[in-house]
């Protein structure tokens, strides 16, 4: 099924751009008809809902917990519905405690129970950090083995619109870099279904970096990925659309600007294959590669801040296994060397754009002149 | 028995009427708050604060047990008690864990600076009374969690000393396969938490495991679930947010766990009176609902007795409790710390009240052991730590291998190679010369 979608898209054509369009327009309207009667749409809120759902109902040891996970209905309503259906012993409404929670869910997963620990953003998770590093991430190797810890971190990661510097970094890149986690980043309620899944199922910790934008956003979702035991693997990215001429890196929302500039550009004659990472650690080399082995032009974008970024790690490598292949200095594109501005026009400068992937692209394939670097 | 354990248990009682405070005690004078209900073991009923009372709040607040610091007074503080707080067994069997503790520890010093150990070290020497106090009441089932200073802790729960020389030396034996060291004391069959470098990391780790117990029981109806865990940290940990927050919602949601502070009084070269605002810690407890009481942590008895209460608490569901336990250790910080800063007359002084005369003492005179049979403990431990040493100097370093076994429960997290295949599935992958 999977394969089947990746064909309708990759086909071009009519078919295609109607995709795309209807994706447009979801991001103002709620779910829409799809062009075709056979596929469901999904917003990735249901998505992320009914996989915590399914999975609390099928383990249960499985419990959330986490700031207004509760009666609340989840501060972005994630876990809508979940207290009503599992109890206030299973959905755990926190005081304000990042690092007292986030180390009760490590203790807790220590001891045989799958946490799945919500942070209102990953922001906040900076408090928690030294649980997430210190007590979750190197406590199998520690131990020897003797102690996993099964934990999911999950919530909304990068920028959202307008909230300011304090809640909009991108923390893909620094969880990325600790051996012990696991770091996911889904783009499509199918992603997010069936990474989020499992993640649950995984014997490690792992952090699942959501995007509070995507989460309105419908996606069209087949029989398969309804499916109570649906799994995506970790490890593997997903060529969200073939081409031949240029490959485009991203992960989260950066996906979707990275397909509708895949549009933009097949009109001015440059196919280009775009790669929904997926997953940050383990980063799927062997797929970067063997598409920059097969277009001999990379770029790859990202929300986060630009030193040391995801797209620095992925330039490394593609230098360092596929080099003779390179036909163009690999293009980075991510967000602006500058904690996030408040004012619209500014945050929008400061995040990169659909014109920034053209640019780019064009540039790797000589068509334009190079420019400077910009903050 | 229990009934006549409520009757011997009345600190309270006897010591405000004594006038005899030692000098040192200006530090800790908690009676001068006066004592409203007592704790452990009253015949009154434990009375808490409620939450909406202020006059409530104001009153009763206070839960503490004072303990009596003066040694001397001991042998007759018993003829008060018409039984003696131990049997043979029970003294026998606390005498041969702190004997044990105080030996290994010893033995890490002598093997630290002859080379075979390294890195950040951390002895116990002197507090082992805690340790003892608390973890022998413990059963299999129950956690303890712990900070740097683990090596008696982990001793006290059960793991073996030679595991724990041959993890001290890095070697393959260890009980973490020379992966984790000192500060990272992990048992699952013990049941030993960790071992944490950062000073409060411990208590949402144990908060946790309490937690877990707390669900199996009512979640997933384990009806028989009653396992304690013991936290166990330091002064000044007291000052740390995550304590805090810890105690909060262990109050909040009633869980089985005990916070034992050793209160040494010195984290590093910082002086707890000049760290903290209220030196004294087990006021923190009933600020969140919590008893908090404080206890001569250098009298095994005295803390085993209030151990015996704050677990049996924590078992029947009563929610938390905050143990103060005044201790001191007679080594610095760690074997690199040159420990300068310490008074010699305050280490005289707690030097002699050392924890394991004391018991040796009270044994002796109380007719429950003689001196020869504690010589033949003593003796036994020696065997067990030399035994232990020579297991872990013949043991083998950890093989090449080992560098990339265990970061992941599933190795799969390592990712997937250049030829499209997991890398753990790559056979050199183990031998450590596949490229990571």
């Amino acid at each position: 099924m999977l394969g089947i979608v990746r064909g309708r898209i990759a086909r071009g054509g009519v078919n295609a751009s109607s995709l795309q369009k209807i994706r447009n327009q979801s991001l103002i309207y709620a779910s829409s008809r799809s062009y075709s009667s056979a596929s469901k749409e999904m917003t990735v809120r249901d998505a992320l809902n009914s996989a915590l759902d399914e999975e609390m109902s099928a383990d249960p040891k499985v419990f959330v917990m986490g700031e207004e996970v509760g009666e609340y209905q989840g501060a972005y309503k994630i876990s809508k519905g979940l207290l009503e259906k599992y109890g206030p012993e299973r959905v755990v409404d926190t005081p304000i405690t990042e690092a007292g929670f986030a180390g009760i869910g490590v203790g807790a997963a220590y001891h045989g129970l799958r946490p799945v620990v919500e942070f209102m953003t990953f922001n906040f998770s900076m408090q928690a950090i030294d649980h997430i590093i210190n007590s979750a991430a190197k406590s199998n190797y520690m131990s020897a083995g003797q102690i996993s810890v099964p934990i999911v971190f999950r919530g909304p990661n990068g920028a959202a619109a307008g909230v300011g510097a304090q809640h909009s970094q991108c923390y893909a890149a620094w969880f990325g870099a600790c051996p012990g986690l696991k770091v996911l980043a889904p783009y499509s309620s199918e992603d997010a279904r069936g990474l989020l899944k499992a993640a649950i199922r995984d014997p490690d910790p792992v952090v699942f970096l959501e995007n509070e934008l995507l989460y309105g956003e419908s996606f069209p979702i087949s029989a398969e990925v309804l499916d109570s035991s649906f799994c995506l693997p970790i490890g593997k990215a997903k060529i969200e659309r073939e081409g031949k001429d240029v490959t485009i890196t991203a992960f989260s929302k950066m996906v979707g600007y990275a397909l509708k500039a895949a549009e933009i550009l097949a009109k001015e004659g440059i196919s280009a294959e775009v790669i929904n990472l997926r997953s940050i650690r383990p980063l799927d080399r062997s797929t970067i590669n063997a598409s920059v082995r097969k277009t001999n032009r990379l770029i790859t974008v990202e929300e986060g801040f630009p030193q040391h970024g995801v797209g620095a790690e992925i330039c490394a490598c593609v230098v360092e296994e596929s080099f003779e292949y390179l036909d163009a200095p690999v293009e980075r594109i991510a967000g602006a060397d500058v904690p996030m501005p408040y004012a619209a026009n500014l945050e929008r400068m400061a995040v990169p754009q659909i014109e920034d992937i053209v640019r780019a692209a064009k540039r790797a394939c000589y068509r334009s002149v190079p420019m400077a670097a910009t903050a | 028995m229990s009934a006549a354990a409520t009757k011997i248990i009345q600190p309270l009682p006897l010591n405000s009427t004594t006038t005899n405070r030692s000098p040192h005690k200006a530090l800790f004078n908690p009676l001068k708050a006066t004592p409203i209900s007592s704790f452990p073991a009253s015949t009154r009923k434990l009375r808490l604060t409620k939450p909406n009372s202020p006059h409530a709040r104001r009153r009763s607040t206070s839960i503490f047990a004072v303990s009596d610091v003066v040694q001397e007074k001991k042998p007759t503080s018993n003829t008060f008690f018409p039984n003696l707080l131990i049997t043979k067994e029970e003294g026998l069997e606390l005498y041969e864990d702190m004997i044990l503790g105080r030996s290994f520890e010893d033995m890490c010093a002598q093997m630290y600076y002859r080379g075979k150990m390294f890195g950040f070290v951390h002895l116990y020497n002197g507090q082992e009374a805690v340790s003892a106090g608390f973890i022998k009441l413990l059963k299999n089932e129950d956690c303890v969690v712990s900070t740097y200073r683990d090596h008696v802790h982990a001793l006290s729960k059960g793991v073996p000393a030679r595991a724990v020389m041959s993890e001290l030396f890095g070697k393959t034996t260890g009980c973490c396969r020379g992966q984790g060291g000192s500060m990272h004391m992990f048992s699952k069959e013990h049941n030993v938490l960790g071992g944490f470098a950062f000073i409060g990391e411990g208590i949402p780790v144990a908060t946790g495991a309490a937690f877990t117990s707390k669900y199996r029981r009512e979640v997933l109806k384990e009806g028989d679930c009653d396992h304690v865990t013991l936290a166990f940290f330091g002064d000044g940990t007291c000052n740390n947010g995550q304590f805090f927050e810890c105690l909060n919602m262990a109050a909040l949601w009633k869980l089985p766990i005990v916070f034992v502070v050793e209160n040494n009084l010195w984290a590093i070269g910082m002086s707890h009176l000049r760290a903290t605002s209220d030196p004294e810690i087990w006021k923190k407890g009933p600020a969140f609902g919590i008893p908090g009481v404080h206890v001569d942590g250098m009298d095994v008895l005295k803390v085993r007795e209030v151990a015996k209460e704050a677990i049996t608490r924590a078992r029947r569901g009563e929610g938390p409790t905050l143990v103060e336990c005044e201790t001191y250790r007679f080594r610095g910080h760690s074997l690199a710390d040159p420990d300068e800063l310490r008074d010699a007359s305050e280490k005289a002084h707690y030097a002699a009240r050392d924890p394991i005369t004391a018991l040796k003492k009270y044994m002796v005179e109380n007719n429950l052991a003689s001196e020869a049979e504690l010589k033949v403990i003593e003796k036994k431990i020696d065997e067990v730590v030399e035994e232990a040493v020579e297991f872990a100097d013949s043991s083998p370093l950890p093989g090449r291998s080992q560098l990339l076994e265990n970061v992941f429960a599933d190795p799969r997290g390592f990712g997937i190679g250049p030829d499209g295949k997991y890398r753990c599935e790559d056979p050199k992958f183990t031998e450590g010369t596949a490229h990571v």
